[in-house]
């Protein structure tokens, strides 16, 4: 911490290293100074009253095998299988991967739809911040210069609570064309979608949280009215409207296997 | 700030069951040592990015990139290449043994990070499918076989 205050922007935060080496490996990052964090908490996922209490470090193989995660934030522990490759879940951390806000990241899909709350630690003590006031843009976040991530904590599941992951990629371990995160819950009395929160990668400058408000009506209604609302960029991977299309479609299979677990 | 100098120091790096005593400055990747310094062949620059495995190994028995990760960060773990898993007086490990019958390497250059890939994925899983197989090595390029022999390769192996 007392490095990171010293040197300020100068300074980059390796955690996993999974993203940010590449970047120095490229001199896309040219940063004065590391510091490695990676023996500074040893920490495990731990439940903490009604969050699911993941420390930074957590790599993304821990996350998604392990049973707490599982248990209370399936969503996550799915949606690892679509980041990077097997070397990569090994080293990559969740908390490494919110700081870095990829546009396309799976972790922040996930942490905005779950709900998450990011506790950073900065000179002046701990804040929290929900994941949806953490993306700032490609690739960066509200963070200050001298904080960083400590724990993300996720509510845990409900009961009658639906979750779906679904992603499009040209080759498997790809960064996501587009990617969805759902959970939803379903009304007590007539099993329709009650309340849903709907995530999306690769459609903005940031994974955004989408508004389905009102949650009520059809997948496909619903998802036709979030596609609506997004305008995503043109790149070399894919035109705009072929990802207004994407986040569509998958929104809609999203909320119809979230909708069939939320029965269970 | 100015940045501060990178000095040279001395770590012991564990590779293969033995101790290296190398002279490394904080920036040098493990790759870099690994092959540079150690003169370790089979450990290979591919890609920089952690996309195309040839410089996997294998850290406190996971697989990582050896692109990724710094020397200094390996300081008191075990590093293991594909020469690790081979026996007394270079016998071939029962894997390499199923890729060399089934054809599964040609140039050859991609096969010590699938080796080591496919070791992990069929430790972990047992017997994996073939589509457990493709998965577990979508960060492994081969521009030679087609992949279709190392598969193979792999099945026969975990098989056994």
């Amino acid at each position: 911490m007392r490095l990171l205050a010293a040197a300020g922007d100068d300074a980059k935060i390796l955690a996993g290293g999974q993203s940010l080496m590449p970047m120095l490996n490229l001199r896309l990052a040219r940063p004065d100074l590391l510091i490695d964090i990676n023996r500074a908490d040893q920490r495990a996922p731990s439940l903490d009253g009604n969050h699911l209490r993941l420390p930074a470090l957590t790599r993304h193989r821990v996350a998604a095998e392990h049973d707490l995660v599982r248990q209370h934030c399936p969503l996550l522990a799915d949606a690892i299988r679509y980041v990077g490759n097997v070397r990569v879940r090994n080293r990559g951390t969740i908390g490494g991967s919110l700081a870095h806000a990829d546009p396309t990241s799976e972790i922040g899909c996930c942490a905005l739809a779950a709900g998450a709350l990011v506790v950073a630690r900065g000179p002046d003590g701990d804040r929290t911040i929900p994941a949806s006031d953490l993306f700032a843009g490609y690739w960066s976040t509200t963070l200050a210069e001298a904080e960083i991530i400590t724990d993300v904590l996720i509510p845990v599941a409900r009961p009658r609570q639906g979750w779906s992951f679904h992603e499009m990629v040209r080759r498997t371990s790809d960064f996501a064309i587009v990617a969805v995160a759902v959970i939803l819950n379903l009304a007590e009395r007539d099993g329709v979608i009650a309340a849903a929160t709907v995530a999306l990668a690769g459609v903005a400058d940031r994974v955004v949280l989408a508004d389905p408000q009102p949650p009520d009506g059809d997948p496909d209604e619903i998802a036709a009215r979030i596609a609506e609302t997004l305008d995503p960029p043109d790149d070399v991977h894919a035109s705009g409207a072929y990802r207004r299309r994407l986040a569509r479609v998958l929104t809609a299979r999203a909320l119809r296997e979230a909708s069939a677990r939320a029965a269970l | 700030m100015t940045p501060p100098p990178m000095t040279g120091r001395q770590v012991t790096l564990n590779v293969n069951g033995r101790d290296h005593e190398v002279w490394i400055v904080p920036s040098d990747t493990l790759l870099d040592v690994l092959h540079d310094e150690l003169g370790m062949a089979d450990v290979r620059y591919g890609c920089g990015e952690g996309v195309c495995g040839t410089c996997t190994v294998l850290l406190d028995g996971e697989p990582v990139n050896g692109c990724l990760t710094l020397a200094v960060q390996a300081e008191g773990g075990q590093v293991t290449t594909m020469r690790g898993l081979m026996g007394p007086g270079e016998a071939l490990h029962p894997l390499q043994e199923c890729f060399l019958r089934r054809g599964a390497a040609q140039c050859g250059f991609c096969t010590p990070g699938m080796v080591l890939t496919a070791l992990d994925a069929v430790q972990r899983l047992g017997r994996p499918t073939r589509e457990e197989i493709r998965y577990a090595l979508v960060g492994n390029l081969c521009r030679c076989t087609g992949y279709t022999k190392i598969l193979d390769a792999i099945e026969e192996y975990a098989d056994q």
